[in-house]
Formats: structure tokens, C-alpha cells, sequence
């Protein structure tokens, strides 16, 4: 068994490869859709009804489906009205739609805990549009959902690994590869175990010191 | 077409449903087992749990149709897929235990342990009835959680709700309203999970008065 693991591990090249491009594709991921969910909220917060209504609905339905079958509707379906896509390209768009769903619907509960008093105070001081958000009500809304928005990326990087399914290198097909070449799945598979579990945990470590700075820093 | 996404809607179910109803029980061993007293089973259940929490669920499921033949186990790709999610949804709900009996108020314990009860009585006559209460609405979400994870086993051969769309998908010449089929029927059993999550919150919440 230790001979194995030594052999998987003589292949830490593609081992590496395919990390790092989980880590790419999930950073991507965690920062486009962490900007496009912002405005996505505002709508599903905005005073029309059927605005409000339409936008959750399309929200909540994406969240409702795993994550595979619309990495496949992606995939397969563009190509039928003539958009084509490669599969990195496919696969980064599904997570970013995915995810800028999930992340909305967090920032929206996020929202909609704040007070509506400092909304109010702020805009009689003259703070509006963007400046309202960036100052007032961002920071705020970000420091509250900190920690569910670190659960969704730890989320974001294991639904990463249903992209091998459309042959994108990422850790799960790395170690699929190295276990066809050399025979060994049982030890490839807890090595890509292992380094999953260093990647989530990190993700964990980073969100927790961010809370203690941000803590630290409303402190003052 | 409908028939084939029917069988997969079945495929899907049964093992999401069997998963949930064999990993409620494990999950609370592996809790009581960490919160025991024995010395290094603890901490091997505590480093277990969370490992199999950070790996993917299709990382999992490669892990045991591939690893557990070779250490001479033969195994279906059903019953590799039944165990990947029973194996992963066990771990999260040994978390969902843990955090419901870590909470749960030292002083009803001690009242207990000042009525002569013994640890296995107190645990089955005062904690767990409330633990259990307490621990439900986190054991739907698990539930759906499931539900979403699932389509992992279809990475193995399983054919499942997403497996069988893609099927569909590939000998009709359909590219697109297979999956919008199969979309909708998960979207359904979603809701009807979080719409019988919320009945049964406020049935306990009339009954009684917390949650």
C-alpha cells in the first residue's frame, strides 16, 4: 500500500495541474459571481412586484437543480442555437450562473436583516445609489453573510469536481487519469481527498481570520 | 422519453430516500461516538467526518467504484453509488447531531442526573426527544442537499434523474428539453421537500412553543 501511494505520488505533476486549475476555476467563480449577485439582489429587492417575483422565482428554481444537469444543458444545449463553446468555457459559465444564484439569495437574507433605519439615515445624508451601497449598506451585508458566503465557496470548489463529467482538468479528473494509467484508485483517490480537504479547510481558515480583522476593525 | 426520465426520477429517490434513512442512525452513532469519552476512536471519527465533508461527492463515488474493487471487494455501480451517498450524507449528519446535542442546555442534564438517571436514560428520555426536534429543519436542508449531490452516482453508471436525461438527449437528437424535463422534476421535489419542512416546523412550533 505504501509502494502505491509512492507511485500515485511520482505523478504530483498532474496532481498539481489539476489543483490548480480547481483553484483557478473556483476563485473565477467566487469573485465574478460575487459581483454580479449584488445587482441581482437589488432586483430582488426592488419595489415592483412582479420584478420581485420574476427574479425569485428564477433564483430559486436554478438553486433547486443540481448542479450536473445544468453544467449538461450548458454544454449540450448552447451549441443547438448555434453558440459554441469550449469546455472550459462552458463549464466556467455554468458555475458563475450557478453560483451568482446562490450568492444573490444569500446577500438578499443578508439584506433584508439589516435595519431599515441606517438605509433611511443614510439617505438623509445625502447618500445615494452606488455611494449608498459601497459605503452604508456593502460592508455591512458582506461582514453578515461572511460566513455562509465561505460555506458556498467551499461549496463552489466540490461541485467543481462534477466538471470532469465535460473533460474539464480539474482535481477529480486529474486523479481519475493517474488511477487509469497506473492501476492504483484507491490510494489516487485519497490523496485527491486529501488535497480537497487542504483547499476547503483553507478556504474555512481565510473566512474566519477575515471576520476576526473585520471584527477588529468595527471594534475601533 | 417521459418513461426513461420516470425510472430516473425513481432511480434518484430511492437512493436519496434510503441514504437519508440509514444515514439519520449512523450519523447519530458517529456523534455519540465522538462525543464519548473513548480517547482515540474520537478523534479517528472526528478526522473521518471531516475529510469525507470536504471531499466532492463524485470524488467519493470514483473513490469507491474504483478503490474498493481493487482492495478486492467487487461491487455494482448501484451499490458504489448507494454507499457514496450514504457514506457522505452520514457525515453531515453526524455534524447536524453533534451541533443539536452540544447546544443542548447543561442544566436540564444535571436535573436529570439529580433524578437518578442514568447517562443512557438521560440521553433517551430527555435528550434525544428534544435534540430530535431541534435538529429537523437542518435535516431537511440535508435532505435537498442530497437531492442535488445525487446526480454524482450518475458519473459512475448509475442511472439516475441527470443520467437518464442526457440519455434521452442523446438518441433523440434533443439537445435541450430533456434536461428542462428533468429540471423541473427536481425543481418539484425540491419544493415539495421545503414546502413539508415548513408545515412541519410550525406543527411543532404550535405543539410545543419552540422549535
Amino acid at each position: 500500500m505504501i509502494a502505491n501511494f509512492e507511485r500515485a505520488l511520482s505523478m504530483w505533476p498532474d496532481f498539481l495541474l489539476g489543483l490548480m486549475n480547481t483553484i483557478w476555476l473556483c476563485a473565477v467563480t467566487g469573485v465574478v459571481a460575487l459581483v454580479l449577485s449584488i445587482p441581482l439582489a437589488t432586483v430582488m429587492r426592488s419595489r415592483s412586484t412582479s420584478l420581485r417575483k420574476a427574479s425569485q422565482f428564477v433564483v430559486d428554481t436554478i438553486r433547486s437543480v443540481p448542479f450536473l444537469l445544468l453544467a449538461y444543458m450548458v454544454y449540450y444545449g448552447l451549441p443547438a442555437f448555434g453558440i459554441r463553446v469550449d469546455s472550459i468555457t462552458a463549464g466556467l459559465a455554468t458555475l458563475i450562473v450557478y453560483n451568482t444564484a446562490y450568492f444573490a439569495e444569500i446577500i438578499r437574507g443578508a439584506w433584508s436583516h439589516l435595519p431599515p433605519q441606517q438605509e433611511e439615515t443614510a439617505r438623509a445624508f445625502c447618500f445615494t445609489g452606488t455611494r449608498l451601497f459601497v459605503h452604508i449598506i456593502g460592508p455591512q451585508i458582506l461582514i453578515a453573510a461572511g460566513p455562509v458566503l465561505g460555506n458556498q465557496m467551499i461549496q463552489i470548489i466540490k461541485d467543481s469536481a462534477f466538471l470532469m463529467v465535460i473533460t474539464i482538468h480539474e482535481l477529480t479528473f486529474a486523479a481519475n487519469e493517474i488511477q487509469t494509467i497506473l492501476f492504483v484508485p484507491f490510494e489516487t483517490f485519497i490523496i485527491a481527498g486529501l488535497l480537497y480537504w487542504v483547499l476547503c479547510n483553507s478556504v474555512e481558515f481565510g473566512v474566519s481570520r477575515l471576520e476576526r480583522f473585520a471584527e477588529v476593525r468595527r471594534a475601533k | 422519453m417521459l418513461y426513461s426520465l420516470i425510472e430516473g426520477t425513481i432511480t434518484t429517490l430511492a437512493v436519496s430516500s434510503a441514504s437519508v434513512a440509514a444515514g439519520v442512525p449512523l450519523g447519530l452513532c458517529l456523534a455519540l461516538l465522538r462525543l464519548s469519552r473513548v480517547p482515540v476512536l474520537k478523534q479517528c471519527i472526528a478526522a473521518y467526518v471531516s475529510l469525507i465533508r470536504a471531499m466532492p461527492t463524485v470524488t467519493l463515488a470514483l473513490f469507491i467504484f474504483f478503490g474498493v474493487p481493487s482492495l478486492g471487494i467487487p461491487l455494482s455501480p448501484f451499490v458504489a453509488g448507494l454507499l457514496t451517498i450514504c457514506i457522505n450524507t452520514s457525515a453531515f449528519q453526524s455534524e447536524i447531531w453533534r451541533a443539536a446535542i452540544a447546544d443542548f442546555p447543561r442544566n436540564q442534564v444535571e436535573a436529570a442526573a439529580a433524578f437518578g438517571m442514568s447517562r443512557q436514560q438521560t440521553f433517551r428520555r430527555v435528550v434525544l426527544p428534544q435534540v430530535w426536534r431541534a435538529s429537523l429543519p437542518a435535516l431537511f436542508n440535508e435532505t435537498t442537499f442530497i437531492i442535488k449531490s445525487s446526480p454524482a452516482i450518475a458519473v459512475i453508471g448509475v442511472v439516475d434523474l441527470t443520467r437518464a436525461a442526457s440519455r434521452v438527449s442523446a438518441y433523440t437528437y434533443e439537445p435541450i428539453l430533456p434536461y428542462l424535463c428533468a429540471a423541473a422534476i427536481y425543481a418539484t421535489v425540491v419544493f415539495i421537500l421545503v414546502t413539508a419542512q415548513r408545515q412541519i416546523e410550525r406543527r411543532i412550533v404550535i405543539k410545543y412553543g419552540v422549535l
